[in-house]
């Protein structure tokens, strides 16, 4: 049988298929190589990283709910020069493109993190994290304002030769208007969703099941809203999306695809089934030949109404 | 490093109380590189509720092929485990975590209340391979009589003499709290190593004895956990000290010495 193409192109980069696994939920990819021939996917993009070491937030910091989990991890993170130092060796023969995730607190620190990561050997992109929940005084600002957004976009852009892809929060009314902000601002792609802001109570005690009192709820549960934002984002700007939020099967990796995602991420479901980035791998492969597709390509926007 | 992910399938699942289970499974890898305290993530069904695999310690291997559970059904995974039966397969990751340093040791205490109790047998019977094992005392409190069932009779079977019981109601052994006979069964002739997992407030009494005592503590710990492999960091604990980075009970534990944590 012959091999499956499954390359897809984002602004510069090609990917040898658009199975990528998510920041936050694949650690820094070792943990995940007893499980996962790491080679084998389109890509990793590492747990999110600050200038400085980072404590995250205090326990409890997740709790399940139906379908799904809340966290408020707190962007925990060794730090931009430990990661170099101590994580990049083994990212570098991993034999995929590695995405590294950035966070800050100010303009400034998100360029000096783009121009630090870009005289590194290794890197294929920045993902830059503009919309986590967790931390009051970070990410969130930047990811539900526009011209906030915009300005992130444009100031990462302006400091790195590397493509920028920025990851966009579901938290906001019109997530459209983000997206052609950071597109406005240079941004190479965008990818969405990051987790929906959610929250737990314990009924005996009465108190907040996290310590962090809300958390970002992923898994299953939040497909539906992914996807719909997904196929709104796809439509409203020209830049390739990346779709993020629940996918745990190929045949939810395929819908993505179908509503306009040109590539993927798998998170939560990597906690559940270690294999899960692998396996819809190895089913998108199958979905080409058994549908004699030329390529994975021809799934992109494919979606059929009226 | 030694983990992996099996399809186990289920040999016997014994119901020993009215909700804890003794559950057997064939997992060679798994079963062939475990050590005492560490652990599994079990995928207690292949559906979305609950979504998340459950840490449980790892009861016993037997043979390099089997790996045994012991586990309390306490809301849907578990009571989901509990339906299975034998010929079904079930999803573990492992082993999983840093276990009990008990290599070299004088003398050692097991004291484990409740389902901690679950990983000190898997400890008891590695302690008692080794050609002069230590001096051992086996400690075991459980609410009732009932609910600790056939666990001291395993034990002694297994060729641990000192063993002795506490139960809340009295039902069995002394009555009250298992940390409270600790200083009465270790004299004060030997250099104890007190290893322990149960709920969180034994725990506690048995740290505080053994540092009036001067005695090295071992601590069998459990947290909320999604991965169980460091990736998602939500296993955190405040170190002794309260400042500094988290530990991570996934990978710098389940066991901690009992004075690298934060009792409170």
């Amino acid at each position: 049988m012959n091999k499956p193409d499954l390359r897809v192109t984002i602004g510069s980069l090609v990917f040898k298929n658009p199975v990528l696994t998510a920041s936050g939920t694949f650690g820094y990819a070792k943990e995940f190589e007893p499980f996962v021939n790491l080679h084998h996917l389109g890509g990793v993009v590492v747990k999110g990283i600050s200038l400085v070491p980072r404590r995250g937030n205090p326990p409890p910091r997740i709790v399940e709910t139906a379908g799904g989990m809340l966290n408020a991890i707190g962007l925990e993170n060794v730090g931009l020069e430990r990661f170099i130092a101590e994580k990049m060796n083994y990212l570098r023969g991993i034999g995929t493109r590695v995405i590294v995730n950035i966070l800050g607190d100010s303009l400034e620190e998100y360029q000096t993190l783009a121009q630090r990561l870009s005289e590194v050997e290794g890197i294929s992109g920045l993902e830059v994290n503009i919309s986590c929940p967790n931390v009051k005084k970070g990410g969130v600002a930047f990811g539900t304002d526009p011209a906030m957004a915009e300005a992130v976009t444009r100031a990462v852009c302006a400091h790195t030769t590397l493509p920028v892809i920025v990851k966009l929060s579901p938290n906001v009314t019109d997530i459209t208007a983000i997206a052609k902000a950071v597109e406005a601002g240079g941004a190479q792609a965008v990818s969405l969703i990051n987790t929906l802001l959610g929250m737990a109570i314990d009924v005996k005690s009465r108190r907040p099941r996290l310590a962090n009192i809300v958390g970002g709820l992923s898994g299953p549960a939040i497909k539906p809203i992914a996807l719909r934002m997904v196929w709104q984002v796809a439509q409203a700007v020209q830049i390739p999306v990346i779709g993020i939020g629940g996918i745990t099967t190929t045949e939810d990796a395929l819908e993505f695809l179908l509503a306009g995602a040109t590539a993927i991420e798998v998170g939560t479901a990597n906690f559940v089934n270690p294999r899960a980035s692998q396996e819809i791998v190895e089913g998108l492969g199958r979905y080409v030949l058994e549908n004699r597709l030329e390529g994975i390509r021809e799934v992109i926007g494919g979606l059929v109404l009226g | 490093m030694n983990q992996y992910e099996e399809q186990a399938e289920i040999i016997r699942q014994d119901q020993l109380t009215a909700e804890i289970f003794r559950l057997t499974v064939k997992a060679p890898e798994i079963a062939s590189h475990a050590l005492p305290g560490q652990f599994v993530m079990v995928r207690t069904a292949p559906c979305y509720d609950p979504l998340l695999r459950r840490p449980l310690s790892i009861h016993q291997t037997i043979g390099n092929q089997q790996v045994q559970l012991l586990y309390k059904v306490v809301g849907k995974g578990t009571r989901m485990l509990a339906a299975m039966r034998p010929g079904h397969a079930l999803n573990l990751t492992g082993p999983l975590g840093r276990g009990f340093a008990f290599q070299n040791r004088s003398a050692i205490c097991l004291i484990g209340g409740g389902m901690g109790i679950a990983p000190l047998y898997f400890l008891a019977r590695e302690i008692l391979r080794v050609n002069a094992p230590p001096k051992c005392v086996v400690l075991l409190g459980g609410r009732t009589a009932a609910e600790l069932g056939p666990l001291p009779m395993d034990f002694k079977d297994i060729g641990m003499t000192e063993i002795h019981i506490a139960t809340d109601d009295g039902s069995l052994g002394h009555h009250g709290f298992v940390a409270e006979i600790l200083p009465q069964h270790l004299d004060s002739g030997h250099d104890w190593t007190v290893c322990t997992c149960g709920p969180h407030p034994m725990m506690k009494a048995v740290v505080g004895q053994c540092r009036q005592q001067g005695w090295q503590c071992q601590v069998s710990l459990e947290t909320m956990m999604a991965c169980g492999i460091s990736a998602c960091l939500g296993c955190a604990i405040p170190r002794a000290d309260l400042s500094g980075p988290y530990l991570h009970v996934c990978k710098d534990g389940p066991v901690f010495n009992a004075e690298e944590v934060a009792w409170l």
